[in-house]
């Protein structure tokens, strides 16, 4: 973790117990087989996986805290830093390499100047490489946040992320 | 209405109640009151700009009698999507094409006033029931077809297919439960409950010959045998965790017709004697993972799932998991291990999962288009299904046909037909007018088939011949444009980020061969290199713990098998044929092609291009970044590959 990401972490991030309690004991009934689940639910609220929510979340169903950073960092979807406020996610299956998703992936991270897996200064988006969305006869294929966007081009690419901010 | 959970409906006992539902809900599937529009809205269809176009026509169209509108899984023909049905009032029944926001209320309202649109039209269906529904008289036999449109039938795309794993998907709402009834469905769950003894059920599924489409292809039947033969508890998996790139006909399944999945699993726990299922999703799959829910609530709601299914003492219940992005999960230990919340390792397979797999129980795994197939070969009888395929390879697969290809989309052919047929007849062939280079089947443990075996019917055996497999069917196209060394190196770049890490022949074997082929890609090959990779290879194969890595090399293998001029092109004459290795090609305009039209100078990003209008035009190599957008954007092939 670079030093700036976690400064905004232990800084910005406040852990709601409350929602923790309702995540962990109502949604998942703290049952030690839903981790890789919780987390998810943790993410998808916290943006990422907040410190502070793991030891909580060791404590309240039993399992050591390097069993959950194992699972967390095993696993391509988890992160342990703040993302960005828009996730971009480009495809990068075989029908869309073959189909020009390669260059494309090198145009955005040349637009944005961030490398794979990292974020805009101004939190703005973050740059993920994924592997297949299953949205193959469309390819190239990029999905920001929930929508996916079919037949990107290194032409098109900036219209497109001129939509978000 | 769509059923949440707690919601109860009436409770499913019979073949008499479930034909009740289907005399209900069959009205509305073939003899709607008024005029009915079905939107493809799987994750494709809204891709391409369906949810746009449902909006739009249910704020025109609310509720109602009249016209309604309603959302259905793909129809397969991704490429041609947003796809739209619509029938009724005893018009044909159309299916258009690229109907976006802008199109789909002209369509609409052109079809209520009999204006059929016919520039946007596909194709008319002539039949549109499914195999299961043979006792019923077609519907549109009374009704006077459009002239001049084709068939959807007829059509190249469709016509050499036979859907049996697909029959629903792009024909009901994957979100009511009555509509997969409607097609036929849970009759072959409650024939299995009322008239066959579990051993019975298995002997069909032996007998039809139903191997696993997920991958391995193991026997279906002698998988159930040998788990229902164990004592205690046990569990039926569906693995949903398709992660080969450039494969999607499990998310179709799903989003198009869930139910088809569940029936399977509940008939494979009636044969094996489970009474607790999972479905382990990858979360690249949310709509798939909404459905899922919907359906298992629907299926309990009428007594078709929970306790005392269809009246009788037969319990079972689903638990969905999902995946966290971790394409080594797919194998089966590793599938078992994270659905236990554990980092997801495989382990050694001396004993087999279906000894010991989920929490040390006995536990059954297939995938999902395995589940699909299971009722209807129930309900159409082994020998039926046998009779399709080929001897060794029984039955149809689906295929995600993508890549370089002009129809792209998912195809459900019988087994043992030939790759010319899937790639020229079904999908028209290369786009661009641009050769054929090579098709890639089995993704990461797969390999790549050259032109020569392009009459190699396509089946499990003759796959393994070529040096690829089936895998989970996805059939990815390239052309004269696509580097295989480039693609080796993709693969088993690939392969290095998912490796689990547990084993080093794998972990440290995957990662030279890449880094071997990175150095030829950028220039710096040596002429050892292919023998290198090829003994680093056999030493994966051989002492790797798991499928990912034994397989991890085939990509390598098949490339250096068929493409090894292309390697020594990179290795020897610093020269990457295809225009894809950076450091070894550079773009130039081509003096007797060029006619000065100055489209590659506005497209260029680096202003790299420069030329008067009318005038031949110059690349500045020390400004190109050889992003490749001139050459695609030139129609006069003027911008060639040095």
């Amino acid at each position: 973790m670079t030093e700036t990401a976690l400064c905004r972490t232990e800084q910005t991030i406040e852990i709601d117990y409350m929602e923790l309690d309702r995540i962990i004991g109502e949604e998942f009934n703290n049952d030690q087989e839903n981790l890789i689940m919780i987390l998810q639910a943790i993410q998808h609220h916290y943006n990422h996986l907040p410190r502070a929510s793991l030891t909580y979340l060791s404590e309240k169903i039993g399992v050591p805290i390097s069993q959950i950073y194992g699972v967390g960092t095993f696993y391509s979807s988890f992160s342990l830093e703040p993302k960005g406020r828009n996730i971009i996610s480009v495809c990068l299956g075989t029908a869309c390499h073959v189909r020009g998703g390669a260059r494309l992936w090198e145009r955005i991270q040349d637009i944005l100047n961030v490398g794979p897996r990292e974020t805009t200064e101004d939190m703005r988006f973050t740059l993920e490489p994924v592997r297949c969305i299953g949205c193959c006869s469309l390819g190239p294929v990029v999905k920001i946040n929930e929508d996916i966007y079919s037949r990107v081009s290194q032409e098109n690419i900036q219209k497109v992320l001129d939509g978000y901010h | 209405m769509v059923i949440t959970k707690g919601f109860q409906a009436m409770q499913v006992r019979s073949i008499k109640d479930l034909e009740k539902i289907r005399q209900d809900y069959s009205k509305r599937l073939y003899h709607p009151e008024g005029i009915t529009v079905n939107i493809g809205m799987a994750s494709c269809g809204i891709a391409a700009g369906a949810k746009a176009s449902f909006e739009k026509a249910l704020e025109r169209f609310p509720e109602g009698p009249g016209t309604e509108i309603h959302k259905t899984g793909c129809l397969g023909f991704c490429q041609e999507e947003p796809l739209v049905e619509i029938f009724g009032n005893g018009r044909p029944r159309v299916v258009y094409r690229h109907l976006s926001k802008d199109k789909i209320l002209d369509a609409i309202e052109g079809y209520i006033q009999g204006d059929f649109n016919k520039k946007w039209i596909l194709a008319q269906i002539r039949d549109p029931r499914s195999l299961l529904e043979e006792d019923m008289e077609n519907p549109l036999a009374e009704i006077k077809p459009i002239e001049g449109i084709p068939f959807l039938e007829d059509i190249p795309f469709y016509n050499k297919q036979t859907k049996i794993a697909l029959r629903n998907c792009g024909y009901i709402d994957p979100d009511r439960i009555e509509e997969y009834i409607a097609k036929g469905g849970y009759l072959a769950l409650m024939r299995c409950l009322l008239n066959f003894a579990p051993p019975e059920i298995i002997k069909i599924i032996k007998q039809s010959g139903l191997r696993g489409r997920g991958g391995a292809g193991f026997p279906t039947g002698i998988k159930w045998e040998s788990c229902a033969k164990l004592d205690g508890e046990r569990y039926v998996i569906c693995n949903a965790d398709e992660g080969d790139p450039g494969a999607y006909m499990d998310r179709s399944i799903l989003e198009g017709d869930p139910h088809s999945v569940l029936e399977g699993m509940l008939i494979a726990a009636l044969a094996i004697g489970s009474n607790q299922g999972f479905i382990y999703v990858r979360h690249e799959y949310p709509l798939a993972v909404k459905r899922l829910v919907t359906a298992i609530n629907q299926a309990e709601a009428y007594g078709l799932l929970g306790d005392h299914i269809g009246g009788t003492d037969f319990g079972f219940r689903v638990k969905i998991s999902t995946g966290a992005g971790a394409f080594i999960c797919g194998e089966s230990t590793a599938l078992m291990a994270s659905l236990e919340g554990h980092v997801g390792r495989p382990r050694a397979k001396y004993v087999h999962t279906v000894e010991k797999g989920f929490r040390e129980k006995p536990s059954n795994l297939n995938n999902v288009e395995t589940y699909a197939n299971v009722p209807v070969i129930l309900l159409k009888g082994a020998q039926w299904y046998g009779n399709i395929g080929t001897e060794q390879s029984k039955g149809t697969k689906v295929f995600s046909l993508v890549g370089k290809v002009k129809n792209t989309g998912l195809v459900e052919v019988p087994m043992g037909i030939s790759l010319r047929e899937i790639v020229f007849d079904i999908g028209g062939g290369i786009p661009k007018k641009k050769a054929f280079k090579a098709v890639q089947t089995g993704g990461p443990s797969g390999g790549c088939i050259p032109e020569q075996f392009l009459d190699t019917p396509v089946d499990y055996q003759k796959l393994t011949e070529l040096g690829s497999i089936m895998g989970s069917g996805g059939m990815i196209v390239m052309d004269q444009d696509t580097c295989m060394v480039n693609i080796a190196k993709y693969f088993l770049d690939f392969l290095k980020n998912e490796s689990c890490g547990q084993c080093t022949p794998c972990r440290e074997g995957i990662t030279q061969m890449a880094e071997i082929l990175a150095d030829i890609c950028e220039g710096n090959g040596k002429e050892s290199d292919i023998r290198l990779l090829q003994e680093l290879a056999a030493m994966i194969n051989k002492f790797s713990l798991c499928g990912l890595g034994k397989t991890a090399p085939n990509p390598v293998l098949t490339t250096i098998l068929y493409f090894r001029d292309e390697y020594e092109a990179h290795i020897k004459d610093h020269k990457c044929p295809a225009g894809v290795c950076k450091a070894l090609f550079h773009y130039e305009v081509d003096e007797a092609l060029c006619n000065g039209c100055h489209l590659c100078a506005l497209k260029c990003p680096q202003e790299a291009i420069t030329g008067e209008k009318k005038k031949l035009h110059h690349i500045d190599q020390e400004k190109c970044i050889k992003c490749g957008i001139c050459y695609n954007a030139c129609k006069f092939n003027a911008i060639g590959i040095q």
